[in-house]
């Protein structure tokens, strides 16, 4: 406003402390600033958020009488005991380690254009992993005994139970995607080169892990003796296979959405690369899908009952025969599709393929995958399950809130990586004051 | 703005303090209408929290616990059954003994299918009235045949029918027990006469036990389980047929609250036609040991390596 103003921060500046004392100040400034930023937005974000608000509430809503009545509100039963909540926990584990497909062209094959954008697969790793944790929650009986699992506080059954495995890997994964997505951000935000010395070891690192968040997943399931249909030494590779063909499939939607609603720039290169990684996984993919079936079918005999349950119906039970048979149609068109030499100049043709491949193998990772595991039972008894309204619930809702930590988190991301928000530019609420104020003061 | 020296602000920032004043009041609308809304959706956890003692949601794992802490325990296990159920019981820890080392075996040439030992346990053990819940289920199985793809286990009609025998199925407690490799809390364990136990105050409810079990032996509280006070067991030990919590998995114990007391299992009693054996595979004139020494017995799938204790065999 006046010259007076200027020399106020200079004598603060000028006091000799040690040089990392400063990212106390700044960082919390950077956090504060991002919060700000976080919550501030056009009609169209505070639409979505709405909504997304209001589902993830009815979703709480669901699992607090679900926690307070128990798990007899669900659909589930003695026979089929894990159903819709740890099926989109494996689904996601697989959308979290797909993510990794941005990472490997980046930093392995020095991909400048996928380089650029690589923060919206670091930043999906960390919202899909929250979506598993929160589908895992949901699945317990007893959440208020959660801190039983705390390795020091409570009883880890490791190295035996591949669930403490799974514990370690997911948590591991988590924070290894925070620590680069943070430090990224943070530097960037101060105006700093980011130092690889601090950054490019975890990124290897999350590499490394992203393959093992869903090989011991799938070793959860695959390591049961007593379930046929999940005891198969293919179960590992095919997740894999699957991750790299949902995850991918769900970047390229958001990177057309980021296109259209921010101005952080997309090339098209990194969308190439991705349907070109998808057009090969989504292939092996069906094979292994077709190895499985044919083993299980041309060899027959009761371990076989599962699949003959899923596919075709066993003894007039046939609940899974629609959600398997939608699933091979979506993926096969998917593929169909990405075959088209020239589809990245189709961008509807793509997303259509990108949506059948998400949905498809949504599928196939969690109703066509989990249930059939249970039915028949391990003493055969044919109990069938589909889940009811309140798992619908739950799940849209931490559908919902998976997208709210997506969408918030790219929202403070974007604007850092564009330049539009740094330690120099100011809170946007307060800019148009501050703005007159720096024009005054020069 | 930030400098308290700084002169009253000039007239221009007003307009633009002032939208920053409504955009913020609005967010702070939304933001205490969402805290509000929020609040109001997760309101039955408090109808729930109320059930649950400090106590208990503090207490540690069966293993670590003092000889006073489980005293302690069980005195407010006993009571909290008064409370809810309206039933005096008595709680008590049976530990195993030395030199015993229990097994099971089952006769499947005279067994008439008649679910009297389902019946027995679902009582014996405290089981949910309404979903009917039992650790034994029988199978009719077809003559000739051992394969579970042709048993059923829902049959409704007079028994034993010709052309069909009936095989019994419960905890094999195995000696290579799957169920306790992979439970994430160490909350189910073999305990060293050969029972595989579950602390129902450390289970946290995943199911995974339930998943890998290739015997369909465990069960899971699906709601908090009915039982009117009259017809609560009351003589009830920790680790086996106290009435479980809403929300963990429980499993047959061989009724060791009867078992390590001397007495037979409540299936066994129950049986009308003597088809069940049970006994101390350490003591050399057990009536189990006769069976295992003299029956041609075979256990239930052999293939997947569990190592059952629990013998089935035909007197031809």
């Amino acid at each position: 406003m006046s010259p007076a103003v200027a020399p106020v921060p200079v004598p603060a500046d000028a006091t000799p402390t040690p040089p990392w004392t400063h990212h106390f100040k700044d960082y919390a400034r950077f956090l504060i600033r991002s919060l700000i930023r976080a919550t501030d937005g056009g009609w169209l974000f505070y639409g979505w958020m709405t909504l997304l608000t209001a589902i993830a509430l009815v979703g709480a809503n669901a699992w607090a009488v679900q926690v307070r009545d128990g798990m007899g509100v669900t659909a589930l039963s003695d026979h089929v005991s894990w159903g819709l909540y740890i099926a989109n926990f494996t689904f996601f584990v697989g959308v979290a380690a797909g993510a990794v497909m941005m990472v490997i062209p980046a930093y392995l094959y020095h991909d400048e254009s996928m380089h650029d954008v690589v923060i919206v697969g670091e930043l999906l790793a960390v919202a899909a992993i929250s979506v598993c944790l929160f589908f895992v929650t949901v699945d317990l009986g007893r959440p208020d005994r959660f801190w039983h699992l705390l390795p020091g506080l409570g009883r880890f059954n490791f190295p035996f139970s591949m669930l403490t495995w799974d514990v370690i890997v997911l948590w591991g994964y988590l924070l290894i995607n925070l620590h680069i997505s943070g430090y990224l951000l943070y530097t960037r935000f101060l105006g700093l080169r980011p130092n690889p010395r601090w950054y490019v070891p975890f990124v290897f690192l999350s590499i490394v892990w992203a393959i093992s968040i869903h090989t011991v997943t799938a070793f959860l399931y695959c390591g049961l003796g007593g379930r046929p249909f999940w005891n198969t030494a293919l179960l590992a590779p095919r997740f894999l296979t699957s991750a790299f063909v949902s995850g991918p499939a769900f970047i390229i939607l958001a990177l057309q959405v980021i296109r259209r609603v921010s101005s952080f720039h997309v090339g098209d290169g990194p969308i190439r690369t991705l349907v070109n990684v998808m057009r090969i996984t989504i292939l092996i993919n069906l094979l292994m899908v077709a190895s499985e079936v044919f083993t299980e079918f041309y060899a027959g005999g009761s371990h076989t009952a599962s699949a003959r349950y899923l596919y075709f119906g066993l003894h007039g039970h046939n609940a899974l025969v629609p959600w398997i048979w939608t699933s091979v149609a979506f993926t096969t068109i998917a593929a169909i599709l990405l075959l088209r030499p020239r589809i990245t100049e189709h961008l509807v043709l793509l997303d259509i393929a990108c949506v059948l491949a998400f949905i498809g193998l949504w599928i196939e990772k969690g109703m066509g995958l989990i249930v059939p595991g249970f039915v028949p039972s391990t003493l055969h008894e044919l109990v069938e399950y589909l889940p009811n309204r309140t798992e619908w619930m739950i799940s849209a809702g931490i559908w919902a809130f998976g997208l709210m930590i997506y969408t918030l988190a790219l929202k403070i991301a974007l604007p850092i990586f564009t330049g539009e928000f740094t330690l120099q530019s100011s809170p946007p609420a307060t800019r148009p004051v501050t703005g007159q104020d720096t024009a005054a003061s020069r | 703005m930030d400098n308290p020296t700084t002169p009253s602000p000039a007239p221009a920032n007003i307009p633009a303090s002032a939208g920053v004043g409504r955009r913020t009041a609005l967010k702070a609308v939304g933001a205490t209408l969402g805290a509000a809304a929020f609040a109001k959706a997760l309101a039955p956890l408090t109808e729930w929290a109320p059930n649950i003692s400090v106590s208990e949601f503090l207490q540690k794992h069966y293993k670590q616990l003092g000889r006073e802490e489980l005293a302690a325990i069980l005195a407010r296990l006993e009571a909290e059954t008064l409370e809810r159920y309206g039933a005096e019981v008595h709680i008590s820890d049976v530990p195993p003994q030395d030199d015993v080392q229990f097994a099971y075996a089952l006769n499947l040439s005279i067994c008439i299918g008649c679910r009297k030992c389902a019946e027995a346990c679902h009582k014996e053990n405290n089981h949910d009235r309404p979903s009917q819940q039992s650790y034994i289920r029988v199978l009719e199985m077809q003559k000739g045949s051992l394969d579970l793809e042709k048993g059923n286990a829902h049959y409704d009609h007079p028994v034993p029918q010709k052309d069909k025998f009936y095989m019994p199925v419960q905890c094999h407690q195995c000696d290579r027990p799957p169920c306790v490799s992979v439970c994430p809390v160490e909350a189910t364990w073999k305990e060293k006469d050969g029972i595989v136990v579950v602390d129902y105050n450390w289970c946290i409810g995943c199911r995974y036990c339930e998943a890998a079990c290739p015997y369909h032996a465990r069960r899971f509280n699906w709601t908090t389980p009915s039982i009117p006070k009259e017809e609560v067991t009351p003589v009830q030990a920790y680790l086996s047929n106290r009435i479980r919590p809403q929300g963990v998995m429980e499993k047959c114990t061989f009724c060791l609250h009867r078992t390590r007391n001397g007495r037979l299992p409540a299936c066994l009693e129950a049986c009308p036609t003597g088809a069940r054996v049970f006994g101390n595979l350490l003591d050399p004139d057990s009536e189990i040991r006769w069976v295992l020494e003299n029956k041609r017995v075979f256990v239930l799938k052999e293939d997947v390596g569990t190592r059952p204790r629990f013998y089935y065999f035909f007197d031809e």
